[in-house]
């Protein structure tokens, strides 16, 4: 059973109120059933807040939050029928796997066949039979986050939360975890929120995403969305790896007929409003040719198997180029630059805010 | 490793095994003496040395000391000390112990407007020299019909003990993450719930330590004793006390040895079977399990 979220105007601050420090800034989020939403963005953006007051650990300063219509503010954890999966794990210590697992439904006066049924059910899906009798202390990594998704399948909550669940676990057994996750909210189809700040999660992982920083929200939408039409300079450099190329410079010409000029180059392209703006453009977007009206020298040539980055310095800065690994650049080459005009992104200098093409 | 230094850590640890030997020998000799003394007829003490062994294996001081010695006209040895004591000690360690752990507990993880505060004052408790509370302590068993009796010295006992245990819990729960207690409220569990199906089996090592500690200051507590028991409540210390220094003719050095070493029996006891967990409970705080 799917639920929806509705996150409307809320703020949280913290301290008295001369002093008071506001770590969440009136935020909305609309989150239909079955949607897996990730909140992402840098660490003391808000986003854990936002998630423990979802979960009713923290009740929000102002605002209005219900879940599947019902309004929750000042309703307790227990009752809100969530479950939360935390980055610790937070596996009760001196019980067995099975008691961690079947511990909410026991809480919920269960009887204890059901409970046994389920506990099996819910192992069977993680492929954890087999440590049901182990102590958390006895599990490895992988092992214990495993039984804290079971801890949190096991009721079939209206909502799962997810507090950075995979920053623990090495970096192989992550990539598994992930895909894990989402089998299981493919499977589920269970409404969730997941907290991370690994923005290769929040692309994999989400439906949609919504990006945080300082407490306000900086963007919501598809991964697509968020990677190819970022709503400002903050969320284009955020997401993606490695960042977003920015440079500075005047529009010439305005339209889809424009040219742009910035330091000694000026090159042909759709472009805003006449006057200053930053041109954002993703490493893979970048063309290296022999020559152009733009151009640099290799400094850097960075080979990761399926592809090679190529760093070209130039005189509005470094940028980074995306290569095929059969295109053989070294430094010192010389190399003109050309843009894919389709993927331009333009920003306000001075707000950082997206800019549309034309006048 | 060369020779050389072979024999500089040899003699290095031969030197580490002197020291503990000769400071081992220096706590352990009163009490072979103790243990000596009782088993001697008062015909060996009056003659021998302090330090030899006894004769023969007399037990005669012993079951002197414990059920006919007499303290003035009541010859009735130390037994009624020892059960008062007893009869003191189990709740009164019992009840410090559970209620310092819920104090803890909830200035841990239930924290609330003006806890830190609250703890801070409790903490003066843990320095405060009891002889300040005397009078006034006095005075509320008074109103509270409790002078001079058991029931009376186990809740100076309990509220005496409570800053203690008290800082004991709260400091141990302090390490226990908060997430553990965020995921049982999701979970469903409430606040006495949490305590007993999470908190408490946690609580070994630090319940071992608190055990001992309240029931050897508990057990070996005069102040209070002599200041706040009658005629029939009195613990065993004052019982020893008043036993040893009655006045008679002949100092039986036997009997008396044999009710000291009566009276600190329970205590040794409670050692050798829990303190192992006294050690781990210390220093349970540093790594965490």
């Amino acid at each position: 059973m799917a639920a929806s979220l509705h996150i409307a105007g809320i703020r949280k601050s913290f301290g008295k109120s001369e002093k008071a420090v506001e770590v969440l800034k009136r935020i909305d989020i609309e989150v239909a059933p079955g949607e897996f939403l990730i909140l992402v963005g840098p660490s003391g953006c808000g986003k854990s807040t936002l998630l423990n007051i979802i979960a009713g650990l923290e009740e929000p300063t102002e605002g209005e939050l219900r879940i599947a219509g019902k309004n929750v503010v000042g309703v307790a954890p227990a009752q809100r029928d969530i479950a939360m999966v935390f980055q610790s794990y937070a596996l009760y210590p001196t019980m067995s796997v099975a008691d961690n697992i079947g511990f909410a439904l026991e809480m919920r006066k269960v009887p204890k066949a059901q409970r046994v049924k389920r506990i099996g059910e819910v192992a069977a899906m993680l492929q954890i039979e087999h440590l049901l009798d182990r102590r958390p202390a006895q599990l490895s990594g992988g092992q214990r986050q495993r039984v804290a998704m079971g801890r949190a399948l096991a009721r079939d909550p209206q909502l799962f939360l997810f507090d950075e669940p995979l920053s623990n676990l090495d970096a192989k057994l992550r990539v598994e975890m992930r895909a894990e996750i989402k089998r299981l909210h493919q499977v589920s189809g269970i409404t969730s929120v997941y907290v991370t700040h690994d923005q290769i999660e929040a692309m994999t992982l989400g439906s949609r995403i919504a990006v945080m920083k300082d407490g306000v929200l900086q963007q919501i939408g598809t991964p697509d969305e968020i990677y190819n039409r970022p709503a400002n300079t903050y969320v284009a450099t955020f997401i993606g790896s490695p960042t977003m190329n920015l440079v500075q410079g005047q529009v010439a010409t305005a339209g889809t007929q424009g040219q742009f000029s910035f330091a000694s180059a000026t090159v042909a392209c759709p472009c805003p409003a006449q006057g200053t703006a930053v041109l954002g453009i993703r490493p893979e977007h970048v063309k290296l040719v022999d020559s152009g009206p733009w151009s640099g020298e290799v400094t850097i040539v960075e080979p990761t198997g399926a592809d090679t980055y190529v760093v070209v310095k130039t005189d509005v800065g470094n940028i980074t180029v995306r290569i095929a690994p059969n295109m053989h650049y070294k430094p010192g080459d010389l190399v003109g630059l050309e843009l894919s005009n389709a993927h331009l992104n333009w920003f306000d200098v001075s707000s950082g805010n997206r800019l549309p093409i034309g006048i | 490793m060369n020779a050389k230094a072979m024999t500089e850590k040899y003699i290095s640890r031969g030197l580490v095994y002197a020291v503990l030997l000769i400071a081992a020998a220096f706590f352990l000799t009163p009490l072979y003496v103790m243990v000596a003394t009782s088993f001697k007829d008062a015909e060996q003490i009056r003659s021998g040395n302090l330090l030899s062994l006894p004769n023969s294996l007399n037990l005669d001081s012993w079951r002197l000391a414990w059920d006919s010695a007499c303290t003035g006209v009541d010859c009735r040895g130390l037994k009624p000390y020892f059960l008062n004591s007893v009869v003191m000690a189990v709740p009164a360690v019992l009840l410090s112990t559970a209620w310092g752990a819920i104090n803890g507990y909830v200035l841990s993880m239930w924290k609330f407007k003006g806890s830190e505060m609250l703890f801070g004052f409790m903490l003066f408790g843990v320095f405060m020299p009891f002889q300040v509370v005397l009078l006034p302590m006095s005075q509320v068993l008074g109103y509270l019909g409790l002078s001079s009796s058991l029931g009376g010295l186990v809740l100076v006992h309990c509220l005496a003990g409570l800053a203690g245990t008290t800082l004991f819990f709260r400091n141990y729960y302090a390490a226990i993450p908060r997430e553990l207690v965020n995921a049982a409220r999701m979970d469903g569990a409430g606040f006495w719930r949490i305590f007993w199906r999470i908190v408490v089996p946690m609580s070994t090592p630090i319940l071992m330590v608190t055990l001992i500690w309240q029931f050897t200051s508990i057990w070996n507590d005069f102040l209070f004793g002599v200041a706040f028991s009658g005629a029939d409540s009195k613990p065993i210390t004052v019982g020893l006390n008043n036993m040893a220094n009655t006045s008679s003719s002949v100092k039986s050095y036997n009997v008396d040895m044999a009710a000291a070493v009566i009276a600190g029996l329970p205590t040794m006891l409670v050692y050798v079977l829990a303190g192992q967990y006294f050690v781990k409970g210390l220093t349970a705080g540093a790594v965490k399990g």
